[in-house]
This record gives structure tokens, sequence and C-alpha cells, in this order.
């Protein structure tokens, strides 16, 4: 029989290895899970392709079909893992006792909410080489990326985009049952999906819910995007305000209500 | 090594609402020892745990864990102990070899993870997914997770709670395994025997509070050394019995037809008494022993009989 020795060496990694290692290991769980897979890849990959090629949703602005269709895909892509997909997962960690018992371990909390953040921006940026490369091969022009403004604009509200999400995903995890937050956050998507012009636009709801659903930060990411990469507009500000609105306030209620188990 | 002990609980109050989970405990766990904290359900065993873990912070009263507080010095503490929690505590979509490996990293010196699994037997389901482990081989992952960082004291909360003999044996040699490397190994069970196979000292904890505390020969020493079992007919004439037994001997029915004689001593002379006795009254005694008196007896005399909801 195999001897080990117990004796003991107590210490923990240096915070970097420690971050590093837990980052990999949150991004293998997600890409090997079907439903999150489903969600994050296959949803927007189809609804981009079959709305570029078929005449089934009005679009609006100038250009072809998949210029209005890819800033508002990629928006989507934003959701569904900031938002939708580590609302899930956390959801169920947390109810699986993984969050209590990473807790115990040298792991610090801030470490793994970063290490949460480190997963969802490496799946997003496969999410969004993917989408491009898609809405590219189907004729995509985007605009706004020549200058430095237009390239700043569209990373900034990306990167406001997922905290937005991920403070309302987190808030969601960590107060509701996972069963719970399974279903709202599954709902909550396909209700943004709809109502928060990714492929609709907003234009064609009446004029009296249009600013309510405006103030939503999936149609202000889509419209941001939208503004910079298919009408090449200037730096969309509003956009942004509402966008780090939410952020601000998704995060402080996250921080304030979250519950490890 | 500092000269801290392992443990040392004053007065700790931890309540949940108006209940008092904690109430009052006092405990003091020396180091390189296997402590059995021991109690029916409900007696505040895991509050007290979870409390050393730094999960709980108490109402009041102090908890040092290698002289740190658990909660205002977690940073400083987490590395050094181990953590095996009543259940859970792994990613569902995780193979166990992978889950091992990644709690492994989160270490400076881990143990060699490949050595582990082997010793654990986990060796056939390495790449099988937590979700479809064996409730066994589940435990058994969280045991090993728990002892793979290589720390000073490890907490187990009932580690062998539904396992089969095998992986329950296992299970304690890997404690034993632990004792002689010099780790100190809290472990909160409600099994007697792994209390008596296991623990250099035993805390019986009762009512969120330690009613009793010793090693499992000084806690069964108290009282009757041995006492005599025999099961007959429901409502026998104790007090007839007693009057042909020796002065300080005591009969009582334990449950209806299951009889106990406590005598000291307890020698030939008074198993032929009672068996004479027997005979006279025309009772066949079944089942007849002399026993020991074991941990279980005296948790029981400590907590009573009476089931806990």
């Amino acid at each position: 029989m195999t001897t080990v020795d117990h004796s003991p060496r107590p210490g923990a990694a240096p915070v970097g290895r420690m971050l590093l290692a837990q980052t990999a290991f949150e991004t293998r769980m997600l890409l090997r899970n079907g439903e999150q897979l489903l969600l994050t890849v296959v949803i927007p990959t189809v609804l981009l392709v079959l709305f570029s090629a078929v005449d089934v949703v009005a679009v609006a602005g100038p250009g072809k079909r998949v210029d209005f269709l890819a800033p508002g895909l990629l928006a989507l892509a934003v959701l569904s893992t900031a938002f939708t997909g580590q609302a899930i997962a956390t959801g169920f960690e947390r109810r699986y006792g993984v969050l209590k018992r990473l807790g115990a371990s040298p792991l610090p909390r801030w470490a793994l909410l970063t290490a949460k953040t480190g997963c969802v921006l490496v799946t997003e940026a496969l999410q969004v080489a993917l989408l491009s490369a898609i809405a590219l091969a189907l004729g995509w022009s985007p605009h706004g990326l020549d200058t430095p403004s237009g390239a700043l604009a569209v990373l900034l509200l990306l990167v406001l985009g997922t905290a937005a999400f991920s403070g309302l995903g987190l808030l969601m995890a960590g107060t509701l049952k996972a069963e719970a937050t399974l279903a709202a956050a599954n709902l909550v998507f396909v209700l943004l999906l709809l109502g928060g012009g990714v492929v609709v636009p907003l234009a064609k709801f009446p004029g009296a819910v249009r600013p309510v659903l405006e103030a939503l930060p999936i149609s202000a990411l889509s419209d941001g995007l939208r503004a910079v990469l298919q009408t090449g507009a200037g730096v969309p500000w509003g956009d942004l305000g509402v966008l780090a609105g939410w952020a601000v306030l998704g995060l402080a209620a996250a921080a304030r209500f979250f519950r490890w188990e | 090594m500092d000269a801290h002990p392992a443990v040392e609980i004053a007065g700790l109050v931890k309540r949940y609402g108006a209940k008092a989970a904690v109430d009052g405990l006092d405990l003091r766990i020396e180091r390189g020892t296997v402590t059995a904290v021991l109690g029916p359900n409900g007696a505040g065993k895991t509050t007290t745990i979870e409390t050393c873990e730094g999960y709980r912070r108490p109402d009041a009263g102090t908890v040092r864990v290698l002289g740190l507080d658990p909660v205002r010095q977690a940073g400083e503490l987490r590395p050094r102990i181990g953590v095996m929690l009543q259940s859970g505590g792994v990613y569902a979509g995780a193979r166990a070899a992978e889950m091992l490996r990644h709690t492994a990293k989160l270490h400076a010196h881990p143990l060699e993870v490949d050595a582990l699994v082997e010793r654990l037997g986990l060796g056939s389901c390495g790449r099988t997914t937590y979700r479809r482990l064996s409730g066994g081989q589940q435990q058994r992952l969280a045991l090993a997770m728990a002892v793979v960082g290589r720390p000073e004291l490890v907490f187990l909360d009932e580690p062998t709670a539904g396992l089969d003999p095998q992986a329950r044996h296992a299970t304690w040699d890997l404690v034993r395994d632990l004792r002689r490397d010099g780790v100190t190994v809290v472990v909160t069970t409600h099994y007697m025997d792994e209390a008596e196979q296991l623990a250099d000292a035993v805390a019986i904890v009762d009512h969120g509070r330690v009613i009793a505390q010793g090693s499992p020969e000084q806690l069964c020493r108290g009282g009757a050394e041995s006492s005599l079992h025999f099961a007959g007919p429901a409502g026998l004439d104790l007090g007839a019995l007693t009057k042909v037994l020796p002065d300080g001997a005591a009969a009582v029915e334990l449950a209806p037809g299951s009889y106990r004689v406590d005598a000291t001593p307890l020698d030939p002379q008074l198993v032929a008494a009672v068996t004479a006795w027997c005979a006279a009254a025309g009772v066949l005694p079944e089942k007849l022993t002399v026993q020991r008196r074991g941990l279980e007896d005296v948790f029981l005399e400590l907590t009573g009989r009476e089931l806990r909801s």
C-alpha cells in the first residue's frame, strides 16, 4: 500500500498562482457545461446566422442586415456570460457548498471573485472572436474601430456591460435559491433578448414603454455598440452612463446582500 | 512550532434567533491529538466546528485556533487548517482527480496528488465527475481535499456518516496516518466505535455545552466497570432480584425485556446469583453477557435515551 507523508507543511500558494489556477479551473468548468455552451455560443450564433440570412425581423439603420445584428448579438454574448451563465453557475456553487468550502481554503474571497471575472472575460473574448468571425463572413463591415476613440468606446462598453451584468447576476445567485436563479436568469435572458434592442429595434415598441426599455443595461449596451459599429458615431456617453449606473447599483447590491451559504 | 494549543474555546455562545445552538461551551484541544466531538443531533457540534473554521462569528466567548482568531485572522489561519464539511464542497461537474489537483494548487507545498488518490482508493474514479461518484467516493474526495494542503490541523465533520465498513476503515486509517505524522485532528461523529477506535480525547457535547471530556478510558472508568445484560419477559420483579444480590448491586430494565445488572465487583458469584434467581422464577435468561462499560453507555447515561428531533 502507498504511504503518504502527511507531516505538516502548510502554506498558501502565491496569490498570482491561485488566481490563475482558479480562473483556469472555473473556465474549464464553464466550457464543459453543455447548457452553458448552448446559452453562450449556440444561441447567439444561431440568431446571428438566421436573422442575417432570413428576413424575419425588421432591422433599422444604415448598412446590411448583419450590420444591425452583429452589435446586438455581441451585447447578447455579454449578457449570456456575465449575467445568465454566471448567475446559474454561482447559484449552484453556493447550493452545493462550493463557495463555502473555498471560503476555508487559502484563496481569499476577493481572489475568488476576481477569478470569476477572469473566467467571464476569457469566455467573452472567445464569444466576440467567434461572433465577429461569423459576422465578417456574412459581410459585416464594422465602423468606428479605425479611430482610437471608437475602439476605446467599444472596449469600455463591453467592460461596463460586463460589470453591470456581473453585479446583477451575482446579486441573484447570492440571494435566491439555485433553482429560482436558474429559472429567473433564463427568463430574464429571453425577455432582454426580445425587449432590449438585441434583434428587435426599440423603435418598434410603443412610445409609452420605450423609455423604460431604453434604461435597461442590455439596451444601453446594444445601442452603444450599434452607435459606434453600425453608424460610426462618436463615443456614446449616454449609454456608457446608463451602464455605469447599473454597474454601481448591481455590484453594490451584490456586495451588500450576497450570502455565501 | 508555537506553543498555542490547537483549539482553545472559552464560554462560546452562538444563537440562531432565540435558540442558542452553542451555550457557554469550553474546550481545549492539544496539538498532535485526535479528538472526537460526540453528541446527539442538534447538540451544537457542527456550529462549534464551523466557528473554529471561521464561518460563524461568536455571539459571546472566545475562540482561538492555533492561537489565532478564526474570523479576524482568517487569512493567516486558513492555509494552516484542512476542512471537510458535512457534505458538498465540490463543483458538480468536476472530475475527482481534477478537483483534488486544483485544491492542491491553492497550497504552497501540497501532497503528491496521485499518491493520495491511490491511498484513498479513488484511482478508479479519477475521471468520474463528482455528481456521478458514490456517496462513499464523494466523502473520500472531500477528505482528500482536507489533507492535500499538508495542514497542521484538520477538522472533519462526520467524515464517515453513511459509509460502508470498508470506506469507514479507509477513513480511519488515514486519520491514524495523520496522527502518526503529527497532524492534529478534530472529528465530529455520533458513532461511538469511531471515537473509541480513533480518539485520544473525547468531548461529549449536549445542549451546546461540553458535558464530559477525557480519554475514552477515563470516561469509561466512572461508574461500574462492567455490567451483566440479559433478555427475558418484560416486567420482571427487579426488587425481588436485587434482594438476592450483594449490597450495592442494582438491576434496571433498560427497555421492556432488556435488563442490566451493575455490581462491583462483577464476579462469577454474581452471575450465579442472577441465573439462580431466574431459575427459581422460571425465567430463561437469553443473550446473557458480561460487558465492559463502553463509551456508548457513558454517552447514553449523560445524554439520556429519549430520541431527539
